[in-house]
């Protein structure tokens, strides 16, 4: 094969686009995980979940899945509170949450596959969009709109829960729940609400990811099984808590899937991207940006 | 006489004995026929899963409407398989052993077939299976059946009409670039083309595999037009068709003739889906509306199969797999009567000499209990405009290329000008 430059700048923006895409299914797992302590295997769940809704709402009314999500997200931060506060004061308060909670959400990655199999069957469900079917030519680089345009919102996010973040007072308590709760309690802030609310921003990340899911694939219920081992190496890979962490290892875990695809051939792409993991881990344990 | 030969107290007996066995074989001859199977109704082939189940319950439903097989009215008994093959030994080992099931058929494809293979075996059961392809090559089991019109070696039928209608292209193609999904399928798939590749002397400029949770294909689809090949032969499931007929458009791919071995366009879903995204794309098909005068009872299943589908929220077309799910039963039925009974040497013994007559026509089995010979159909998708799933149902939109008895037309090439 020959490796011409436009091959060459064409995997860089493909492993780009798709990053942008690893990072809007991460982030939600870098609030939970990273700073909460919270292990949320169901995640992935949620995603499937705002892929579906965005489904409906395309498919019923003809809305763009991505407006759809962001529309909705409100309904999935509430959902993610409330989910929170179940897990809080059934495992959590009891100190069980560690092989209790896990199953826990073992449970509702299950019960929710279930109930959307018998709610919409099993078939595969895929959104129509203006943009899905175009491509943006520059000379010989492609840019499918299909991934642009989950990539751009996908990055705005990540840059909006980053200023969330750092620029209120909730993001700062969130940063310090993940530092220190007992020094927030004698704050007078009270911990389990801080991390209801930051359980909440998290579920609304992951409801907008299916969105992006949704436009960039088929999708089935079981599919988000797939993204459970991704949510949680690019989370790693960042750097626990880091947001900007997350988005840098999501860039690097698709630019270096989209060049091992191109140029080594696709089967080797996860064994470089979780070989560049494991090298990270070995020399820089806390991550590319982590503490 | 009886009386006179013995006392009374034994002539009593005898006869309490009598009616006793009368009421237990007419008991007997009244239980249902219990037929055990694993099928996908969740995981990823789940869709698949739902449509054979349907395709099977009408079945059921039919002939228990004419009084049953041997007067036994035929029930299922089966499970979800999750499309996981660690699900399926103990899916069969308890349809044998706790549910005493009559008889056992396969779930749907090669994944759940192979696990189910060594239960099978060690329990000598006739073995009739649904869409496996070539799972009987390594175990090489007598009593094996697969119903998918492969042909007696199925990884070189699955791809010989692909073969033969890019060879049918002036001047003939002399590069070739081969890809296909980690998974069990697509492997057997990619061995077949390879092998007609070696046969036709063809030069490979592109043989690679990729995961099947691949999100986005254009670095693959990029990294094959590199190579320049006049033929792209694709090996995939269905969320990776979807990806790779999508990248080979964002990519703008340009080459001979793109497809082969793409599950998933045979269903409404990806049909729709995809709608224009699959002109010039040439692929197999069991079964198309533009040969419905050729499967004359084909089109009452369909019409109960398409009105069920519609309710259960899968596959509304029904052209792939419904038909051959019905069919695996027809045979099951057809040796059934004809041996009398369920003794599964004689079923095998049958089915191996017979032809049976079910709804996608005449069926044989060859020694290894694949069909006798392969009606793989190559097709080419053209003239699909929009996304309404009406069009599928009608004639017009998938010309098929092989086998010559069923062609309805050449291969249109090269397939970036089919795209535009």
């Amino acid at each position: 094969m020959e490796v011409s430059t436009a091959l060459l700048v064409n995997a860089i923006i493909a492993g780009l686009l798709l990053g942008g895409f690893y990072a809007a299914v991460s982030v939600g797992v870098s609030i939970s995980f990273g700073m909460l302590d919270v292990v949320n295997i169901a995640h992935p769940a949620f995603i499937i979940l705002g892929s579906y809704i965005a489904y409906i709402v395309n498919d019923r009314f003809g809305f763009d899945p991505i407006v759809v999500s962001l529309v909705l997200s409100p309904l999935f931060f509430l959902l993610g509170m409330a989910l929170y506060r179940i897990y809080y004061l059934c495992f959590e308060k009891r100190g069980q949450e560690s092989l209790r909670g896990l199953a826990f959400f073992f449970g509702i990655l299950f019960i929710t596959e279930v109930a959307l199999v018998l709610i919409f069957g099993v078939d595969y469900r895929m959104v129509s969009t203006r943009y899905g079917d175009v491509t943006w030519r520059a000379g010989e680089i492609d840019f499918p709109m299909r991934l642009v345009v989950p990539f751009l919102v996908s990055v705005a996010m990540v840059i909006g829960v980053q200023l969330v973040l750092t620029h209120t007072f909730f993001g700062r308590a969130v940063l310090a729940v993940a530092q220190d709760q007992l020094a927030l309690r004698l704050m007078g802030v009270n911990p389990v609400r801080v991390k209801e609310l930051a359980f909440g921003l998290s579920i609304a990340t992951a409801g907008v990811a299916g969105a992006f899911l949704i436009v960039i694939q088929p999708v089935e219920p079981a599919i988000g099984r797939h993204y459970i081992g991704l949510a949680f190496a690019v989370c790693v890979l960042g750097g626990m808590g880091s947001i900007w962490g997350t988005l840098l290892g999501a860039f690097v875990l698709g630019i270096a899937e989209s060049f091992t695809s191109t140029f080594f051939g696709p089967s080797w792409a996860p064994a470089v991207s979780f070989g560049l993991l494991l090298a990270t881990l070995a020399f820089k344990p806390s991550g590319l940006l982590g503490r | 006489m009886l009386g006179r030969s013995f006392p009374p107290v034994f002539a009593r007996a005898l006869g309490a004995l009598a009616i006793a066995f009368g009421l237990t074989c007419a008991a007997f001859a009244q239980q249902p026929l219990k037929i055990g199977f694993g099928m996908s109704l969740t995981g990823p082939l789940a869709g698949n899963g739902k449509a054979a189940l349907i395709a099977m319950e009408i079945w059921r439903d039919d002939v228990n409407a004419k009084g049953g097989i041997l007067g036994r009215k035929v029930d299922f008994v089966y499970y979800d398989d999750q499309t996981s093959p660690a699900t399926v030994p103990g899916i069969y080992t308890k349809l044998l052993d706790v549910d005493k099931v009559d008889l056992v058929v396969s779930g749907y494809g090669t994944n759940v077939i192979a696990p189910a293979m060594p239960i099978a075996m060690q329990r000598n059961l006739c073995f009739m299976t649904l869409f496996g392809l070539n799972v009987n090559s390594k175990f090489k089991y007598d009593r094996y059946f697969q119903i998918m019109p492969a042909g007696p070696d199925p990884a070189i039928g699955w791809s010989q009409g692909f073969f033969e209608a890019a060879m049918s292209l002036n001047p003939k193609p002399r590069t070739v670039a081969i890809v296909g999904a980690d998974a069990e399928y697509p492997a057997m798939a990619l061995e077949g083309a390879r092998a007609h590749i070696k046969r036709l002397g063809l030069k490979v400029v592109y043989d690679k595999t990729y995961p099947p949770n691949t999100v986005d294909y254009s670095p693959i689809v990029r990294a094959i037009q590199a190579t320049n090949p006049e033929i792209v032969f694709v090996a995939s499931y269905p969320p990776d068709s979807a990806g790779m007929v999508r990248a080979a458009n964002e990519v703008g791919l340009k080459t001979r003739i793109f497809g082969g071995g793409l599950v998933g366009p045979q269903f409404a879903a990806l049909k729709t889906q995809l709608g224009p995204l699959l002109n010039g794309v040439v692929n197999y098909e069991f079964y198309v509306p533009d040969l419905n005068k050729k499967f004359p009872f084909l089109e009452q299943f369909l019409a109960k199969y398409q009105a069920r589908a519609a309710k259960e929220g899968v596959d509304p077309l029904g052209f792939y797999l419904p038909p051959y799910a019905y069919a695996m039963m027809q045979v099951v039925e057809q040796a059934i009567k004809a041996t009398g009974g369920l003794d599964q040497a004689k079923l095998a013994e049958y089915i191996h000499k017979s032809e049976f007559d079910t709804f996608v026509g005449k069926v044989r089995f060859a020694a290894n209990g694949e069909w006798a010979s392969s009606r793989v159909m190559m097709t080419q998708y053209t003239g699909i405009s929009g996304n309404d799933v009406e069009q599928f149902k009608k004639p017009g939109h998938v010309t098929v290329l092989y086998p010559t008895e069923y062609k309805t037309g050449s291969v249109k090439a090269p397939y970036h000008e089919n795209r535009k």
